[in-house]
């Protein structure tokens, strides 16, 4: 291998990047265009679901309680009932996604024993917002009833230790403010990576195929692996770069916690570029024509990386068999990573399991890619 | 056939089949150092094929390639440090400069860069291309590309130069410039195998070796070419030349015609005795013509006489 060629062919690709508006486009506008659709455009997180509410006391408590339900940001009150048929009917209309029942004895039950109970009813047809709306509701009364209690001892005087009176039953870890965007966003990363990845490099031998350079360049001393390389070496500097790109995007732009060390993320995603670009290489040497291999190679990386990979739905959430599919699915691992270094700060040594699957796939492509192109014509 | 001495491309018993077509079959011959080889044929004769073949670019069904004493077939990586390939269809990249062409491809023949400048220059002058230095090569006209085609292959001074119809659809200042530089690698020594579908510039080979569907079919120097045409050629000068084709392709002794710029030539068995014939024959058909005369055969006509001859395939 002499690097003077393995220079030539990488100078000669980035000019023919640096010319072509599309590679372009897809190189340095995707990325960009990628973190507003999904930072925007998808989001789990619950906020100003509509519910109604039933208070049956109508205290000053009770109405203070509802207040906060109107005051959160998650909540909207759309409507006020004094029976429960009507409440049902509400549900079952879709006029609400959750009902919150004040019983007749809430201030009552406080005051004498330090506890008491609201009433929920939650339309669980879709289960996720479900949950989140339940998390939130606990969220609200747990807040009301600790100014509650701290009011109430203050009043007595008290300086003793505030016990809550309704323990949270439920804490979300690591994604505190529950955020789907902290959750989504990290994956994008990976998705940026498949799709920057497989639609350029892709392309890159099955252009030379058919404007009909191919037949000059075998014929010349380059040999496969200096071709390869160099080939590879741009796109995998406009993956980096495009790494670097999204982490401040998500970090600066939107909020998303950056727990982990750049080290470990710029390892990992070397591995994982290592694969996109290895499987798009692939592609173009065993495709002749450019819309052909841009196709394929779409398919094969893009499409399981959205889909099965996680990073919008959650591997743990899918049908058994689904599940079993995604371990060969090599975004996964990639995802998996990037989710627990943004959110969770993990290194290199919590995540060898992950590291290690993408390792290996990577040796088994580059060992693949490596052998893939003949230096013939027939 | 003279078998050359100093050989430097040598051809044996070469095949390639593709599917159910015969593309070359049996091509054996042999070219000496400083020889201009051209390789002409109709369409689909089997030229490319058999120029692929030596450039180590496809690999042959059987048969023999040895190129500067290096066996193409066996190690064509290694043959390939000391020949140029030129393919048919222009190989450099349209959305590079002329120049950065030149550099990637000096590059991929590690040719030092005050090396590589001190060869191009001259190659640019000779070539009229120093002004287009910076262009695209997709802007520049069909002559330019095959010259810059011409000048890459030329960077690292290849001793075996192999060019696959290097002047179809150049204009003829570019192809007079074209011949220019072969004739001084000629004289430098290299060793051109052509393939041409112009057959002026196969004339000024010095041997050819005619292609037929695949197989080799006749090869000699131009002029003994052209000996051994069967009978005479006649040229007839004529603004009618459909209508005097037409007229005496049928006639007695008549073994072919071809339509010309200027009127037709016919090839018959015995010119003395068919010029007064085809002449009686045309002015009782009505035909207009100029003259009928006697005319030294040219490679086209090769083709209407020899290969008329040929075992029919
Ligand atoms: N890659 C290929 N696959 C299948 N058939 C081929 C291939 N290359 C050439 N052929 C066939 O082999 C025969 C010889 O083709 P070749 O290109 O060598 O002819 P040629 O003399 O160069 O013709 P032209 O003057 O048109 O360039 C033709 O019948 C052609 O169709
Ligand atoms: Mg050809």
């Amino acid at each position: 291998m002499r690097s003077r060629r393995l220079q030539a062919v990488a100078v000669k690709e980035v000019l023919q990047i640096w010319r072509d508006p599309i590679s372009l486009m897809i190189a340095l506008l995707m990325p960009f265009m990628q973190m507003i659709l999904l930072g925007y455009g998808v989001s789990l997180d619950v906020k100003h679901l509509p519910i109604c509410v039933f208070d049956r006391e109508a205290s000053q408590n009770s109405q203070a309680l509802l207040k906060r339900f109107q005051a959160s940001e998650y909540f909207s009150i759309v409507a006020g009932f004094d029976n429960y048929r009507d409440v049902t009917r509400a549900l079952d209309r879709g006029l609400c996604r959750l009902v919150v029942v004040v019983p007749t004895d809430f201030t009552e039950r406080l005051t004498d024993t330090g506890r008491s109970a609201v009433q929920a009813l939650v339309d669980a047809t879709d289960d996720n917002t479900a949950n989140i709306a339940i998390g939130y509701a606990q969220a609200v009364v747990t807040g009301f009833s600790s100014t509650v209690l701290i009011e109430a001892s203050a009043l007595a005087g008290s300086t003793v230790a505030v016990l809550q009176p309704i323990a949270a039953q439920s804490r979300v870890w690591f994604n505190e403010d529950l955020e789907s965007r902290n959750f989504i966003i990290p994956g994008v990363v990976a998705l940026v990576m498949a799709l920057v990845g497989a639609q350029l490099t892709s392309l890159t031998i099955s252009r030379e195929w058919e404007r009909g350079t191919m037949e000059l360049l075998v014929s010349t001393p380059v040999t496969p692996m200096e071709l390869m390389l160099g080939k590879l070496l741009p796109y995998f500097a406009i993956g980096l770069l495009d790494a670097v790109f999204c982490l401040a995007f998500a970090v600066f732009w939107f909020d998303v916690p950056f727990r982990g060390t750049l080290m470990t993320l710029f390892f990992t995603t070397s591995l994982f570029l290592t694969v996109v670009l290895g499987i798009g290489y692939l592609i173009s040497t065993g495709i002749r024509r450019q819309v052909g291999a841009a196709q394929i190679g779409l398919l094969v990386t893009l499409l399981p990386t959205t889909l099965l990979s996680g990073f919008a739905f959650p591997i743990d959430q899918m049908p058994p068999a689904v599940q079993a599919v995604t371990y060969i699915v090599f975004a996964r691992y990639y995802v998996t990573i990037l989710k627990a270094v943004f959110l969770k700060g993990s290194g290199i040594l919590d995540l060898t399991a992950p590291i290690l699957a993408m390792i290996i796939y990577a040796g088994i492509i580059a060992f693949l890619a490596a052998r893939a192109f003949r230096k013939r014509l027939d | 056939m003279n078998a050359p001495t100093d050989v430097r491309v040598d051809v044996e018993a070469l095949a390639k089949r593709f599917d159910d077509v015969a593309a070359v079959e049996d091509v054996s011959f042999a070219v000496a150092q400083g020889e201009i080889f051209g390789l002409v044929g109709p369409d689909g004769a089997g030229k490319t094929t058999v120029m692929r073949m030596l450039a180590g670019v496809m690999r042959p069904d059987s048969g023999h390639i040895v190129v500067d004493k290096i066996d193409v077939v066996a190690d064509p990586e290694r043959a390939k440090r000391h020949l140029s390939y030129m393919p048919q269809r222009f190989g450099l990249y349209e959305d590079l400069t002329v120049d950065e062409n030149i550099r990637f491809y000096a590059d991929l023949f590690e040719i030092p860069r005050g090396l590589r400048d001190e060869r191009v220059g001259p190659l640019l002058a000779a070539s009229n291309m120093g002004a287009f230095r910076r262009r695209l090569a997709g802007q520049l006209s069909g002559g330019m590309k095959q010259k810059l085609g011409l000048i890459c292959a030329l960077v690292h001074t290849p001793k075996i130069l192999l060019l696959d119809e290097p002047t179809t659809g150049v204009d003829p200042v570019s192809r007079r410039d074209f011949w220019r530089i072969l004739y001084s690698l000629r004289e430098g020594g290299v060793t051109i195998v052509i393939s041409t579908a112009y057959l002026d510039e196969a004339e000024r080979c010095t041997r050819l070796a005619l292609l037929h569907h695949g197989r080799l079919r006749y090869c000699d120097t131009p002029r003994r070419l052209k000996e051994r045409m069967p009978g005479a050629l006649l040229a007839i000068a004529s603004a009618e030349a459909r209508a005097v084709r037409d007229s005496v392709a049928g006639l007695e002794g008549v073994k072919g015609v071809l339509l010309v710029g200027d009127g037709v030539r016919v090839v018959v068995d015995d010119d003395a005795r068919r010029a007064p014939e085809l002449r009686r024959a045309l002015e009782a058909a009505g035909i207009s013509f100029a003259s009928i005369a006697r005319a030294e055969p040219t490679v086209e006509d090769l083709f209407v006489g020899l290969l008329r001859e040929g075992p029919a395939s």
